[in-house]
């Protein structure tokens, strides 16, 4: 088990420093494209060049990558032109607000998926399951952009229940998450209840399901005791690698509702060639994607034996 | 414990067609076939009505759409749906013979935009960009996709390790991340947003080709074509490929779907296609400032492109489920 861990970490350290010299090489490796980005397109040769010069970018691009990881590991993410802060100031208090978006869609998400797909699998074919599925492909079809105006055209203008953005201007606001946290729940929902529903739809063929039935246990006993158990393994790793789903996810919701988080961040920033703030955000989906895909790995592994002893 | 118990563990992968049918035949049945096959699940039948609709809609754009998609009358400013349009509006072009007066009348069906265009006129055009451009860079996507899977599964080694290992680090990143990250270091363009999805999604479906291909790279058809002396090319692309079509056809309504909203989600986001054309994630984000006051000319869209994505799901869902039964 041990062995197997250090393996993944190796694995996952190496994918994040493949990811990040690809990273580093997209957005740099063409210096002339990124100073007229930078400066605008009607600056001079000549201002392109000295700009390029002061901030180090005419260097071999070895020693540029080498000292842009070595900067990023001590935290140090550079400055953003567009706010004109260090990155890593705005950087953080963003990452906290997403995470707390992110907790809230889970919170909402993952209960309400799996009871529906555990619904819709324990009788394939039955009306529940019928209507379950139908659910979900429609919500899976929606756009989170489409699903934000129409619950915001319900919600906010029709039935003035809720505020239409969630700025947080004067403070904290729970009623400001609503709407965020419906419209991410929409979109994932249906993703996950289809996996658990696969999942549960198999373990209830299998044989040991027919003998406990058969041997006259109560079907409630069977279903929680008999069925979950196994059924939960493979949307397990589901859930886990929708942190990385979400990551895409905050960026048209927190968008739309003006939401000071991750994802309005790279937005800006990328309508703005911010660059060093494209970077830092850009690593930190590198640090959490490959980091989840590692995490569920190591938990498929750990709950389900008989991958573990092979 | 059948085989297609054995196929329902993994949702995404339905069961390859198996044998290899005479060509000619297998032409026909590629016509006639999928018809039939809608008969029998009505999702598969409601989903390809859906999706038919949306493709009539975009070929007859110039007979359907009242008015031009660009054309812009001042009186019609986020006019409510079943507004007319006022009487002696004109439409004024200055040409060499002096000013040139065109009449306009009829009625704005589904209302009119933040300046003024018809909404009905830019959702039937914007069926057109959004059936170009998504089939297009899906079809991009598939063919780098089909290549990559092919040689991979059918060669293995060295050249299969190195594939697969550059996927996993592109699907490793989240995918509006990339696209984000793309159209930063590129322009807003067509042709980007083409190589963009292509660059996204080309790793996924390199994966499915390369399963089907390793479960079919041993079947007698393959072996007998060994046997024949024919060329790698010649087995990854006529033995092996028209037998895996079964789920990359599924994937291929599904992965149109993703891309539908890839496009409008760009669009959105004030990175898709340029304006003014109209698309419907532009036309979302052009008005949203007033989704306050006239919701319709951006619910409209809305329902537009969900109803698009929602008959591909369908079609897929039903496909994968007639694939389950047989």
């Amino acid at each position: 088990m041990v062995i197997f861990l250090l393996k993944r970490f190796g694995f996952m350290l190496l994918t994040m420093f493949a990811v990040s010299v690809i990273l580093f090489l997209v957005l740099e490796i063409n210096v002339d494209t990124l100073a007229s980005r930078v400066l605008g397109q009607f600056t001079t040769e000549e201002q392109r060049r000295l700009w390029l010069e002061e901030h180090g970018y005419l260097r071999p691009i070895w020693v540029r990558y080498g000292e842009w990881i070595g900067d990023m590991l001590r935290g140090d993410f550079g400055w953003s032109t567009r706010f004109n802060e260090p990155v890593a100031e705005i950087l953080w208090p963003r990452l906290v607000n997403t995470a707390i978006l992110g907790v809230c869609v889970f919170a909402v998400m993952v209960p309400l998926s799996l009871v529906s797909g555990i619904l819709a699998g324990m009788r394939e074919g039955s009306a529940t399951d019928r209507s379950i599925t139908f659910v979900s492909v429609l919500t899976t079809s929606v756009p989170e952009f489409a699903s934000a105006v129409l619950l915001s055209s319900v919600f906010v203008f029709a039935l003035g229940w809720l505020p239409g953005t969630s700025g947080m201007t004067d403070g904290w606001d729970w009623r400001q998450m609503v709407l965020p946290v419906m419209v991410l729940t929409l979109y994932g929902f249906g993703y996950v209840a289809r996996m658990m529903r696969a999942s549960m739809a198999e373990v209830m063929q299998s044989p040991y399901i027919r003998t406990a039935v058969l041997k006259g246990l109560p079907y409630r006993r069977v279903i929680l005791r008999h069925a979950l158990r196994n059924a939960l393994i493979a949307p397990f790793t589901v859930i886990i690698l929708q942190i990385n789903w979400l990551l895409s996810g905050v960026i048209v919701v927190e968008f739309f509702f003006s939401y000071k988080g991750y994802g309005a961040l790279l937005l800006e920033a990328s309508l703005n060639t911010d660059i060093d703030v494209i970077q830092a955000c850009a690593l930190i989906a590198v640090v959490v994607a490959v980091g989840t895909q590692t995490l569920a790995d190591i938990g498929y592994t750990y709950l389900n034996p008989r991958i573990r002893f092979t | 414990m059948t085989e297609q118990t054995v196929h329902d563990v993994q949702p995404a992968v339905v069961k390859p067609v198996g044998g290899a049918v005479p060509r000619r035949r297998a032409w026909l049945a590629g016509l006639v076939g999928p018809l039939a096959l809608l008969g029998e699940s009505w999702m598969a039948a409601a989903g390809a009505a859906l999706v038919a609709f949306w493709v009539l809609v975009a070929l007859l754009a110039p007979v359907l759409a009242p008015y031009p998609p660009t054309q812009q009358l001042g009186a019609m400013i986020n006019a409510p749906p079943l507004t007319p349009v006022p009487e002696g509006t004109a439409i004024m072009e200055f040409t060499d013979q002096g000013v040139q007066r065109t009449p306009v009348e009829g009625m704005y069906l589904l209302g009119g935009d933040a300046i003024g265009r018809d909404v009905l006129s830019r959702l039937i055009y914007g069926a057109r960009s959004v059936l170009i451009y998504a089939p297009l860079a899906t079809a991009f996507a598939y063919a780098i996709g089909i290549l990559m899977g092919l040689v991979a599964g059918y060669r293995r080694g060295w050249i299969d390790d190195v594939l697969s290992r550059i996927s996993d680090l592109i699907l490793a990143f989240p995918v509006l991340v990339l696209y984000v990250v793309i159209i930063t270091v590129m322009d807003r363009s067509a042709l980007n947003i083409v190589l963009a999805v292509t660059f996204a999604s080309a790793p996924g479906i390199m994966r499915i080709v390369r399963g089907l291909v390793l479960d079919l790279r041993n079947r007698d058809y393959v072996a007998a074509a060994q046997t024949r002396g024919e060329s790698a090319w010649y087995i990854m692309f006529v033995e092996i490929l028209p037998n895996a079509r079964g789920p990359l056809i599924v994937d291929a309504c599904l992965r149109l779907g993703y891309t539908t909203i890839t496009i409008g989600v760009l669009g959105f986001l004030g990175l898709g296609l340029p304006p003014p054309d109209p698309n419907w994630g532009n036309m979302i984000a052009e008005n949203r400032g007033a989704a306050l006051t006239s919701p319709h000319s951006t619910l409209f869209p809305c329902i537009a492109i969900s109803s698009l994505v929602l008959g591909l799901n369908m079609l897929a869902d039903g496909l994968r489920e007639i694939s389950l039964k047989d």
